[in-house]
């Protein structure tokens, strides 16, 4: 894989940030018709490159073509056109209100780009995961720098090979490159920095971040739990373990920061549970567990290494009631149950980020509060119930990034919805117009006129404009005519 | 073990109130625990236990208290807090509501004592301290109060056909245990003190406040009266300097709001990034004036010597850092300044009582090194009297001092006022550009078109036309810096939302299943789905029968 800036023949990186800000200084970023420009252009560099698109999905993730365009092609295909829908409106100063003792004046809230901005992506939705945010970005009016992750090498390269095509290269540009690259990137500095990834890259993105005071977005993962209660009716059940199954092996087989990572279900409904979770499964991806369809694999050796070790441990192993098949060749992991492993193990204190579904039962469904809050908190959190107080309860005493009632991962799609997590799971959030605000600044801006002078603001002091300022603080106008009339209602 | 009996002793006899309000607050089984250090002769308190007698002894002898709190005492300040946080105490409405009552009562039983602080630390004339610090604060609070229901209501949100049928909505929740870093240049209230804890109070969370241990007086009485006025169980005041904030830095917060400098900006960011904490830097900057020559002279000048000189001597954030003028223009606008700040601190500046002084030694020094440069020492226009007992420097204003001086470069946070000359005033943007962002732009002008272009191309963090700081007291704004001067906003409703985390609730129904999300994949399942993202209703029922309208 090599390492290079797109667009730029020959040029360091220097020269190109160099570009990028000189860009940015030009103002022409900022105008609502680059922006529109390049977000249609964005579109259409979907549009016309969907196949190789498709291409390389399959070859870094062996993503079906329907689940690359749910996950993928969809997600930015929506945010582009909700962006330019909505774009004038959000570009939109807002006024706000001022009390009546500022008079004559105006007040406010301009949205403003922060300047070039840095977008480090993962490489688990490799187009959707890196283009989302660029669009945030773009609509905000910055110029960009990508990096997409090196571990989806295929769509790193198909985006740092079309993008200059299709986008304003003067001021959007694509940096390949591993951890070194990242290291460079992160020594400079950026007005912003958007991180998707791992919580451990994030401390080190964020520490960076502290020596240019640049602010940081920070899209981490975490062990997002469901919670499994039990539905009467058998066609809610069936929805809900559908929705399940879709949720944890449908997204790149697991590997989503909002992925399910782990089950809680009440003892007595457990063995129903699993044997409906295996009846989907077979549904869904077929039969012969070794000739899966629809399913994507592991996206390398580094990664499948690590979910092996996390079934290696014998009690793990011993937990295991559906799949566990491995091929080592094709970096392929069957959609595997686990009910009850121990809760010490590593499968369940780190984040999965695979086909493995652990089970845990409790007596008592409502214990899923205590045992989520026991734990970091989780990006989404999703619960299958229709107990109208057990939902308000979760709300109101669990946190997370997101909850979602019976459903997994929807939320993902809802623009009007902030994504972003919280504790553990990150900071910062986007889609719709928070990807907006979040590359923009909100700049106060108040106006006051020259006529209409208070005196008592000014020195020297005395107790007349002590008293007036106590007045005018408490808005108390009557108060203040009084005063300036020489009167005193005591 | 003396010391520690005669202090406690000393405090509950100095201040009636305090017995008093502890038994309001926790019946009978807090009274119990009071004596407990003292009885049991331990050698070192124990914060977890006894917080009451450990910041009560604070406010009187903070020197020997101080070097007990260590990392080991903030860990176990940290445990109790979240102890009281997870008990979910701190995200009822109405014990928000008694804390917000309770700093508006600390505010209206203690004014006097505030003022007094205040005095102490910075010499701050009352009416200027009343203005800046317990009116502000008062306000915060009373709206605080008035809105925070609302505040608090979930916020509904459209959903799309993709997730139909289903309804959606955004939830404030607290963040959890808080640290709020306060500077000494407006300690007590207003924004820089209790004003974040108010917001960080009303959004539900558990709060330790750190005060500037520069502004010592202030610092004291905050922890007194936080102990007397709030519930201790949750929030909580540490006095001290940088030991006691490192300690309570190497903590794990769920956010730490922090204002002062950007120099210790990027070490609390630094710190927060081992834990993932998200913060807020409330940070400074050079604020640029830039004064048109179209203006009322006499009504600008005030204005910007009310927020120069008249709002803490030049020691605020916000406060005017350096004028841009043309060239013609300059020495109209010196001679109107100098003649409205005699009229407002009279022919000797230096004897004035209406004027806060410089707060410490080495902010002093600080200052008449700048003065001092080469350079700049002769390019005074007037002023430059100084007084180093009293900590006092006059008024000074200074005329096209060379851009690479230290005080051209550095954030002044002083009297001291260099004006620039330009020859046509848009030049002034490239100067501002030139510089980072300061959290305030000022601009004096009649010209619309030059309010539109100086609006359009100055990033600051906040503007204000044809007057200065006031903008800061509009709680419908934002208050905030971008780039060198901070991140995230406060104030208002915005103090709230930085002390929340907006959690995105989408709850669905069990209707309304798209087979089209799950495998088996097929080519009319692609098509469906591109269909549904879409939006396009007629195509979707199209494609749902299986017909295409291409």
């Amino acid at each position: 894989m090599g390492s290079g800036v797109n667009g730029m023949e020959g040029g360091g990186l220097d020269e190109s940030l160099a570009e990028l800000r000189q860009t940015f200084r030009s103002g022409k970023t900022r105008t609502a018709s680059w922006r529109k420009s390049q977000l249609k252009a964005l579109l259409r560099l979907i549009h016309e490159n969907e196949d190789k698109i498709f291409e390389a999905l399959k070859h870094d993730l062996g993503k079906h073509a329907v689940e690359a365009y749910r996950d993928e092609l969809g997600v930015v295909e929506k945010s582009a056109n909700n962006s330019l829908s909505c774009l004038d409106e959000w570009m939109a100063p807002k006024k706000s209100k001022l009390p009546l003792l500022f008079f004559p004046a105006s007040a406010q809230v301009l949205p403003e780009p922060l300047g070039l901005v840095l977008i480090l992506t993962s490489w688990n939705f490799p187009i959707s995961m890196a283009l989302d945010p660029v669009i945030g970005a773009i609509s905000a009016g910055n110029s960009v720098v990508l990096k997409p992750s090196e571990q989806a090498p295929a769509c790193s390269s198909l985006l740092a090979h079309t993008i200059p095509l299709y986008l304003d290269s003067k001021a959007i540009k694509v940096i390949e490159g591993g951890k070194e690259i990242s290291q460079q990137l992160l020594e400079q500095k950026w007005d912003k920095i958007f991180f998707t990834g791992s919580s451990s890259v994030a401390r080190i993105v964020m520490s960076a971040a502290a020596k240019h005071l640049t602010p940081v977005t920070l899209e981490l993962g975490g062990k997002c739990p469901v919670i499994y209660d039990h539905l009467s009716s058998p066609s809610d059940t069936e929805v809900a373990v559908k929705r399940i199954v879709g949720g944890k092996w449908g997204p790149c087989n697991g590997q989503a920061c909002i992925g399910v990572d782990y089950v809680l279900v009440e003892e007595k409904y457990a063995s129903q549970a699993i044997e409906m979770l295996k009846k989907t499964i077979k549904k869904f991806y077929g039969e012969n567990p070794e000739q899966l369809q629809n399913i994507s694999r592991i996206v390398n050796e580094h990664h499948f290494q690590r979910l092996r070790n996390l079934i290696k441990d014998p009690l793990v192993a011993d937990s295991i009631v559906h799949g566990g098949l491995i091929d080592e060749e094709k970096l392929f992991i069957e959609p595997t149950i686990l009910l009850d492993p121990p809760l010490d193990a590593d499968i369940m204190t780190e984040e999965i980020f695979g086909p493995l579904l652990p089970i845990i039962t409790l007596k008592n469904i409502e214990e899923s509060i205590e045992f989520i809050n026991s734990r970091p908190k989780p990006l989404a959190l999703y619960a299958f119930t229709k107990n109208e107080a057990f939902k308000r309860r979760i709300l109101s005493e669990t946190s997370s990034g997101s909850v979602t009632f019976n459903d997994i991962m929807v939320q993902f799609l809802c623009d009007t919805l902030p994504f972003g997590g919280v504790g553990e799971s990150g900071f910062g959030s986007y889609h719709g117009k928070y990807s907006f605000d979040n590359f923009s600044h909100g700049k106060a801006v108040l106006q006051r006129y020259f006529f209409l002078e208070l005196e008592p603001r000014f020195p020297p002091w005395n107790d007349f404009k002590m008293n007036f300022i106590r007045l005018a603080y408490k808005f108390d106008y009557l108060g203040l005519i009084l005063l300036l009339l020489g009167l005193s209602r005591d | 073990m003396g010391t520690l009996s005669v202090n406690l002793l000393h405090f509950c006899s100095v201040d009636g109130g305090y017995t008093r309000s502890l038994r309001n607050q926790f019946p009978k089984k807090r009274n119990l625990l009071l004596p407990i250090p003292v009885l049991n002769k331990q050698k070192r308190l124990q914060f977890a236990h006894s917080s009451f007698i450990c910041s009560a002894a604070l406010a009187v002898m903070p020197d020997e208290i101080k070097k007990v709190f260590d990392i080991e005492s903030a860990a176990s300040l940290m445990k109790e807090l979240r102890g009281s946080f997870n008990s979910g105490k701190t995200k009822s409405y109405e014990w928000r509501i008694t804390q917000l009552k309770g700093i508006e009562k600390m505010i209206d039983e203690r004014e006097k004592e505030i003022l007094e602080a205040l005095r102490k630390d910075l010499s701050k004339p009352e009416a200027e301290a009343f203005m800046s610090e317990i009116s502000m604060t008062k306000g915060a609070c009373k709206s605080a109060l008035k809105e925070l229901s609302h505040w608090m209501k979930p916020k509904k949100a459209k959903t799309s056909i993709t997730t139909y049928p289903s309804s959606a909505e955004i939830m404030s929740e607290p963040l959890g245990v808080v640290l709020i870093i306060s500077p000494w240049n407006f300690p007590f209230c207003q924004l820089l003190s209790v004003d974040p804890v108010i917001g960080a109070i009303a959004a539900g969370n558990a709060v330790v406040l750190k005060p500037s241990e520069i502004a010592p007086a202030a610092s004291n009485l905050l922890s007194k009266l936080f102990e007397e006025y709030l519930d201790n169980s949750s929030i909580r005041v540490v006095e001290g300097a940088v030991p006691e904030t490192t300690a309570l830095l190497e903590q794990k917060w769920d956010k730490i709001f922090y204002t002062g400098s950007s120099r210790v900006g990027r070490i609390i960011m630094a710190a927060a990034a081992k834990h993932l904490t998200p913060i807020t830097l409330e940070l400074g900057g050079k604020c640029p004036v830039v004064v048109d020559s179209n203006v009322n002279l006499q009504v600008a000048v005030r204005r910007i010597i009310a927020g120069k000189w008249a709002c803490n001597d030049g020691q605020a954030c916000v406060a005017p850092d350096y004028i841009i003028t043309t060239k013609d223009f300059a020495p109209k606008l010196i001679d109107v300044m100098r003649h409205e700040l005699e009229e407002f601190f009279g022919k000797n500046p230096m004897e004035s009582e209406d004027m806060s002084r410089i707060v410490s030694v080495q902010h002093f020094k600080r200052l008449t090194n700048l003065l001092d440069e080469d350079n700049v020492s002769d390019k005074i226009i007037f002023g430059g009297q100084r007084d180093e007992n009293r900590l006092k420097i006059a008024p000074t204003v200074l005329l096209d001092v060379p851009e690479d001086t230290e005080i051209m470069r550095e954030e002044i946070f002083g009297p001291l006022l260099p004006i620039l000359t330009v020859e046509k005033l848009e030049e002034s943007f490239n100067v501002i550009n030139s510089k980072p962002k300061p959290l305030a732009a000022y601009l004096f002008s009649e010209n619309k078109q030059l309010h539109k272009d100086f609006v359009n191309n100055i990033s600051a963090g906040g503007m204000l036309i044809n007057d200065t700081i006031l903008h800061l007291t509009v709680s419908s704004l934002p208050f905030g810096g971008v780039g060198e001067s901070g991140m995230g906003s406060y104030h208002g409703k915005f103090s709230f939302d930085t002390f929340s985390h907006k959690k995105a609730v989408l709850c669905r129904g069990f209707g309304g299943e798209s087979s089209a999300r799950y495998p088996p994949y097929t080519p009319r399942k692609l098509k469906l789905l591109k269909t549904l993202n879409s939006g396009n209703i007629l195509s979707i029922l199209l494609a749902l029968l299986g017909f295409s309208k291409d």
